[in-house]
């Protein structure tokens, strides 16, 4: 990959646990399934067990790019399954009312856009707590999927749209090549610029970085955005792929996925660094085990317990406690946080207001 | 004193008001049977919602609680029916294993310093996993005492009733505003939620207290699938799948603050039934598309934090707090 690497200091040894973790995985695979490395070319597109897990594990590695930047803000988007389900009934309730491909595309790319608009709003000029203020969407948004597909489930018959779920581009299959350039084009606007450096710092503190002239709500404004765009983009591929829209369906629980994906790359809940690239190996870490637990003959309903203990190792690995845990010399505390904000370490969560 | 009971106070004011339009609208609305059903309808979800409104006076929040009704309906039918239990054994198995489980993730939590929606999250796929693993069926529970347990019943004169699960619902509601506001378990709570620092400097026993609000989440949620079995007679591994959302949303209708600290257990109460107004409203209503439940508790939901912040700044003479992940 040529990509811009993730984080200010990459350092393959930070992101030894992701990385181990997807060989580790595929490696158990392979053993499972001895042709899981094999693909081969068919009607000019890229079939096999590989690719399959890129294909689909496309939605959630886009949700993540998204949810990434948020998280890296100290926020949270609980809306994103709701706004797939969104984007999805936008494309497909006008695909079958006769619009065409460009029309709809924007559409239900700027139905993404108003969604992440709104929460951005609700976070950086209204101050709500992210959790809260994308909760509502989540509990309304699925409502108003199903206020624009009238409660049915949609479906349509348009070569084009159906392409960008079904379709390939070069042999590669067209969510991958989707996500690879939604993820080009993010790290390039938050590596070559200085997006990125101004993210961490709302994320590691709001009012320092508003002090030191970062204009905090349009930053977290723009993530918001970014993030429900990301989502419209999943949604529409999920739509396009099953050429119909299933609001109750569409993207359901995957906001826990793309959480998932995003923790499990290494990116704290308690903003600051995060990595992009890791958040998309997350997210083929998450397909790759349930791709892999499909092969292997297991029942699927140990997919989840598999999912919980993987999470809970990688976390395990990389957590700050573990090192609190260690002996230290007698007397000695643990570091309390600065006496104003929020502390800067990831091991404390604190809670109390900033009196100005 | 007035100040501090404002945000309950409105939400109470929005419920008795709503529930009076609603029976200026309908004149059966304002009937025992109708109220007896919101209690019946909604138990599950209210004993849950006190559960989650102690974890979040802690500062913490517990996704995993829809996953542990699901397990324990799914428990209880397994050990019933095919291990040939009786019920009451099979109730006091199923306590511990949810009151356990929540004890589990409040060590994690405190021991690791992991934030506790991730630890929960991992917490609801084990629990629905292992509901998965033991069976993927729904398995109805014809024990005879099931049918005895849904008979028992308060009745009132015009038929209505109070069930044997709204009876367990106020009898929770009521120790639980006990615990919280006359315990010293609920002043460590609104301690630990306010300040972890200023709570710790105080002597308040914070990894007691954290694994106990855990263990209680678990334990009423446990509770919860018990009522919730014998509501629907089955255990069913996707049951009630998105509750955790639900029963956050009642803690923030409630008036809770989800940074912790500040909230009440009657509040969510008020917050549930609320909830549970709206989708009555729209049962009798009948015209109405069932989408407009979640498009009302969204905008309510939006309504109730606007209106906490504004009074959070009136009294406070300044702005919101920044925002807290």
């Amino acid at each position: 990959m040529t990509l811009p690497l993730p984080g200010p200091a990459p350092g393959l040894l930070r992101a030894l646990p992701q990385y181990g973790a997807l060989a580790a995985v595929l490696l158990a695979n392979w053993l499972l399934f001895p042709d899981f490395f094999s693909i081969r070319l068919q009607d000019g597109r890229l079939f096999g067990s590989l690719i399959d897990v890129l294909n689909r594990g496309a939605p959630v590695a886009l949700l993540a790019i998204g949810m990434t930047m948020v998280i890296a803000t100290r926020g949270i988007d609980l809306s994103v399954g709701a706004v797939m389900a969104i984007a999805g009934a936008v494309a497909a309730t006008m695909t079958q009312a006769g619009w065409g491909l460009p029309a709809v595309l924007a559409a239900s790319l700027g139905a993404g856009l108003l969604c992440g608009l709104w929460n951005g709003l609700l976070v950086a000029l209204l101050r709500i707590q992210p959790i809260i203020a994308t909760l509502i969407l989540m509990v309304a948004g699925r409502g108003v999927a199903q206020l624009i597909t009238e409660g049915q489930i949609v479906t349509f018959v348009s070569p084009g749209l159906a392409a960008i779920g079904s379709g390939s581009f070069l042999t590669v299959p067209m969510p991958v090549v989707i996500t690879a350039a939604l993820l080009a084009v993010t790290a390039l606007l938050v590596r070559a610029t200085a997006l990125g450096l101004m993210i961490e710092a709302v994320g590691v503190n709001r009012l320092s970085s508003a002090g030191a002239g970062v204009n905090t709500p349009v930053v977290l404004v723009a993530v918001y955005v970014w993030c429900g765009l990301c989502a419209a983009v999943a949604g529409l591929i999920v739509t396009a792929d099953i050429r119909g829209a299933d609001v109750n369906n569409a993207g359901l629980w995957l906001e826990l996925d793309a959480i998932l994906a995003v923790v499990i790359g290494g990116t704290s809940l308690l903003g600051g660094r995060f990595g992009l690239l890791l958040s998309v190996v997350g997210a083929a870490i998450i397909q790759a085990m349930n791709t892999g637990i499909l092969l292997s003959g297991f029942k699927p309903e140990f997919n989840l317990i598999v999912k919980a203990a993987v999470l809970l190792a990688v976390l395990l690995l990389q957590s700050p406690a573990l090192t609190l845990l260690l002996p230290r010399p007698k007397g000695a505390r643990p570091p309390l946080g600065p006496p104003l904000g929020p502390p800067l370490g990831p091991a404390k969560r604190e809670s109390g207001s900033v009196k100005p | 004193m007035i100040h501090r009971f404002l945000p309950l106070i409105v939400t109470i004011a929005v419920l008795v008001v709503g529930f009076l339009l609603c029976a200026l609208q309908f004149p059966n609305f304002a009937s025992l049977r109708v109220v007896g059903n919101l209690l019946t309808d909604n138990a599950f979800l209210g004993i849950t919602a006190i559960g989650m409104t102690f974890v979040i006076l802690s500062g913490g929040i517990d996704l995993s609680v829809g996953a542990v009704i699901g397990f324990t309906t799914v428990l209880l039918a397994v050990l019933i029916e095919q291990g040939g239990w009786d019920p009451p054994a099979a109730f006091a198995a199923a306590l511990l294993a949810a009151a356990l489980f929540g004890a589990a993730m409040g060590a994690i939590i405190h021991v690791f310093r992991m934030p506790p929606f991730i630890v929960t999250l991992a917490g609801m796929f084990v629990a629905r996993g292992m509901a998965f693993v033991l069976t993927t069926d729904s398995l109805p529970i014809n024990h005879p005492l099931y049918g005895e347990l849904n008979d028992v019943a308060w009745r009132f004169d015009g038929g209505g009733k109070l069930s044997l699960p709204a009876m367990v619902l106020l009898v929770v509601l009521a120790l639980a505003v006990v615990l919280a506001h006359w315990t010293r378990f609920g002043a460590n709570l609104y301690a630990l939620g306010g300040n972890r620092q200023s709570a710790e400097l105080m002597g308040v026993p914070v990894a007691r207290t954290t694994v106990a609000v855990y263990t209680l989440s678990g334990l009423l949620a446990g509770l919860a699938g018990i009522v919730f079995s014998l509501y629907t007679g089955a255990g069913y591994s996707l049951a009630a799948t998105g509750v955790e959302l639900d029963t956050i949303t009642a803690v923030v209708i409630g008036g809770a603050q989800l940074t912790g600290g500040y909230g009440y257990v009657l509040g969510t109460f008020a917050g549930v039934l609320i909830q549970g107004l709206i989708q009555t409203y729209i049962t009798f209503d009948g015209t109405l598309s069932s989408w407009w439940t979640k498009i009302a508790i969204g905008a309510l939901l939006f309504v109730f934090i606007l209106l906490q912040k504004g009074l959070l700044a009136a009294w406070t003479g300044r702005g919101g707090e920044p925002a807290e992940a």
